[in-house]
């Protein structure tokens, strides 16, 4: 009998043996389990320990955050609910009826914005304390650009990855041609956006009308899919300054629109990049069926693929949803006083006359990340069944 | 006359077709402009056109006035004052005194990478030269940069914080996160505990990340203030020192970015098949050959292309510095976006452009540079 065959007789092996050893093929030895376990504690409490730290600090007051460490509550110190009633008892109006105003306030005000060409209104003044406001802000926010993006960048990867797509290179010059005349005249001669965009539209099919048959040259699907992806390397600071110039030209600054627009676009590529992945893997058959059956492809698209892809477009929505809600850069820049939305709102906190107050901060950012972690661990369960993995492998 | 019978013929409108089905049928013809038009549209209006619109401030000298924005034409000068003018310090680093330690090792860089692109040009096309001549300038001025500014003992400006953050970092994040992923690979119990909590981290706002750090990092009222004093390190302060300042700041941004890294090396790291592994368990070998010679091979196109979506948002990195540190001491901790960022707050907009041009310039060589040389070589090998 060799010496290898030997070893695996369990019970023939020294302690050491025992110790450093696998016991069979697919188990770890008791010294290598122990050793990854405390990695992984130690790791843990490296992840945890802020996030704990924070919500701690929100039970304390002045004194105790001031005379040194204090780590466990009830046993260190006494905790107290000054930093949480602070922010929402002193304001008049915090409470959740203020809220359901303030959506009601924002349905109202887009409606006075809709009509102002015909009928003038007066829009409605927030009456709403600041955390609040800075809550509803965000919420409205990252729902409708999440919303947004995943409609429109699911749209266009499915048409990227399902419809043979050919623009000419000549439509596609004068499309951008006329797109840059159209943003210049918005922002810069003043022409009401809904007069320019519709006349240079109309200008569009009538040149390409014109056009026809002098490009030969096109793109192909693939040149398309890089051109949205390789968006995500653009740094966020190079467009922010003249998007602020072209938002205030046409008095969009501080709205809720912009930021849901600007959000949108930010987060395009990772919607487009992983729902074409989804795409791409469901089976064809199905489309094609449905397809000799006379359904068009919007039917297709909407009734077949998506709810095909609902895990998919789950695990998206999700992802789309926390990046949209820590978003800072755009937010810092764009949004001032109406639409201060959470990061901003614990930024601002950072100045003060008697220093940071860091009871009543931490309350805000034990707020602000609440929705985060129960998303995250939404988002866990997606990931670990291999929801999101696909589109890295490729 | 039969010219004219035979070019134009009526348009067939069949009984029964009503304007409505025409037009469905048209716009189901065109579907895939309808479905891709919206997004394109979006993008081209806020990524591309204020690119573009960009470059008008980065070549101009920026006033609010009463009426709106006034431009006055300056050059290349607000991108010259960067490389040689007042803000050289500021961006480059102190570039002064270089020493024969740096010369040596910019010389050596210098032949290695002249080798490499002479090499290069046998098997590439010239579309292929062109790209590897910008990274071999590129890579060439960078060195310099690094020989003349932290290899002489002078410091180092936004650029090359930038760039710690970022080669540092992703090193560092990478390493981290791969061994905490093999860890979970393994046969143990409570894998979706660790995994749910290694990735809470990823999800929370960055800007909350800052201030917990800060927190957690204060040395005199923060959690660790009696293991200071116990190392007998009660009177150091991480904040006035530049190169702990950075580092204190990289760690942040690890624990923030390490998930990702091991959530996508985890997924990577399950799906080698089991048998492989256990197959040269039986035949014998031991864990680091089966690591090196079977996981490792079959992991690495994911590796290369998760390394390179984390340097893509670590060159965008501001949210930390600004809270933890506010960019200081002095501009130690500042990366290029936050520069960008004050700059902007002091109204000097065409210098706020130009930074943000050069930060755009840098991240698109270096990362182009990483896709092009590893991760399609990467998925090459895989596919072959």
């Amino acid at each position: 009998m060799s010496k290898t065959s030997y070893r695996f007789q369990k019970s023939q092996r020294t302690l050491m043996q025992q110790m450093f050893e696998a016991p069979a093929i697919g188990k770890m030895s008791p010294m290598a389990k122990i050793l990854a376990y405390t990695l992984l504690g130690v790791w843990s409490f490296f992840v945890l320990f802020p996030i704990y730290w924070v919500v701690i600090t929100s039970f304390k007051d002045m004194t105790t955050v001031n005379q040194g460490p204090f780590y466990i509550p009830f046993i260190d110190f006494q905790p107290t609910l000054e930093a949480w009633r602070s922010q929402f008892n002193e304001d008049p109006f915090c409470t959740v009826s203020a809220i359901g105003r303030q959506l009601w306030l924002l349905v109202y005000n887009s409606a006075v914005f809709v009509v102002s060409p015909v009928v003038a209104l007066n829009p409605m003044e927030p009456q709403i304390c600041k955390i609040y406001l800075a809550f509803t802000n965000s919420f409205v926010i990252s729902i409708f650009s999440t919303g947004l993006c995943v409609l429109v960048g699911s749209m266009a990867a499915y048409a990227l990855a399902r419809i043979k797509y050919a623009p000419r290179f000549g439509n596609i010059m004068v499309f951008v041609l006329l797109l840059i005349i159209v943003i210049f005249a918005t922002t810069y001669v003043g022409a009401p956006w809904w007069a320019s965009s519709s006349v240079g539209l109309a200008l569009f099919f009538f040149l390409l009308r014109a056009l026809r048959g002098y490009f030969k040259m096109s793109l192909k699907n693939g040149d398309i899919l890089f051109w949205i992806i390789s968006q995500r390397i653009l740094p966020p600071i190079v467009v922010v300054i003249p998007i602020y110039v072209m938002f205030q030209a046409v008095g969009m600054l501080d709205t809720h629109f912009a930021l849901i627009l600007l959000y949108a676009v930010a987060n395009m590529p990772i919607v487009v990049w992983l729902m074409y992945d989804f795409f791409t893997n469901l089976p064809i058959e199905l489309e094609e069926s449905a397809q000799l059956d006379g359904a068009t492809r919007l039917r297709i698209f909407w009734e077949i693929v998506l709810p095909l892809t609902r895990p998919g477009l789950a695990a998206t929505t999700l992802l789309t949803l926390v990046l949209c809600w820590n978003e800072y850069l755009f937010a810092v820049f764009l949004a001032t006083v109406k639409v201060q939305t959470m990061p901003i709102m614990v930024a601002a906190k950072n100045t003060g006359e008697k220093g940071i107050l860091w009871w009543e901060m931490c309350a805000i950012i034990v707020v602000m990340i609440i929705p985060v972690i129960i998303m995250a661990i939404l988002l866990t369960r997606f990931i670990s069944k291999g929801v999101l993995m696909g589109a890295v492998k490729g | 006359m039969t010219l004219y019978t035979t070019s134009r013929q009526p348009t067939v409108i069949s009984a029964g077709v009503t304007l409505r089905n025409r037009l469905g049928e048209w716009v189901d013809r065109h579907s895939g402009t309808f479905f891709i038009a919206p997004c394109a549209t979006l993008i081209l209006i806020f990524a591309i056109f204020p690119t573009i619109y960009s470059i008008f401030f980065a070549v101009s000298r920026v006033r609010f006035t009463g009426d709106g924005l006034k431009f006055r034409y300056v050059g290349l000068r607000n991108f010259s004052k960067q490389f040689f003018g007042s803000s050289e310090v500021h961006f480059l680093g102190r570039t002064d005194p270089v020493s024969i330690f740096g010369y040596t090792i910019f010389v050596i860089i210098v032949v290695a990478l002249l080798v490499w692109l002479w090499r290069s040009q046998k098997y590439t096309t010239w579309v292929g030269m062109i790209g590897r001549t910008i990274s071999a300038a590129m890579a060439i001025f960078l060195s310099w940069i690094l020989c003349a500014s932290f290899l002489s003992g002078n410091a180092i400006g936004t650029l090359y914080t930038t760039l710690f953050y970022v080669i540092i970092g992703c090193t560092f994040q990478f390493v981290i996160g791969t061994g905490l992923a093999f860890l979970c690979s393994q046969p143990i119990s409570g894998k979706n505990f660790f995994r749910v909590v290694f990735f809470i981290p990823l999800m929370i706002t960055p800007l909350g990340v800052g201030y917990a750090m800060r927190m957690v990092a204060d040395v005199t009222k923060g959690p660790f203030e009696p293991l200071l004093g116990f190392l007998g390190l009660s009177d150091w302060i991480w904040s006035v020192d530049a190169w702990s300042a950075r580092f204190v700041m990289m760690v942040g941004d690890s624990w923030q970015w390490i998930p990702f890294i091991f959530i996508c090396m985890l997924a990577a790291l399950e799906n080698v098949p089991g048998d492989h592994v256990e197959a040269a368990q039986v035949d014998g070998a031991s864990s680091p050959q089966i690591f090196r010679e079977i996981i490792w091979p079959q992991v690495l196109p994911v590796a290369a292309t998760v390394l390179l979506i984390r340097m893509i948002e670590a060159f965008k990195i501001v949210d930390l510095p600004n809270i933890m540190t506010g960019g200081g001491p002095g501009t130690a901790t500042e990366s290029m976006t936050l520069q960008s960022m004050y700059i902007w707050r002091a109204n000097d907009m065409g210098s706020s452009a130009a930074i943000a041009y050069l930060l755009l310039i840098l991240t698109v060589v270096v990362c182009a540079s990483f896709f092009n040389y590893v991760v399609l070589g990467q998925v090459k090998k895989a596919g072959a």
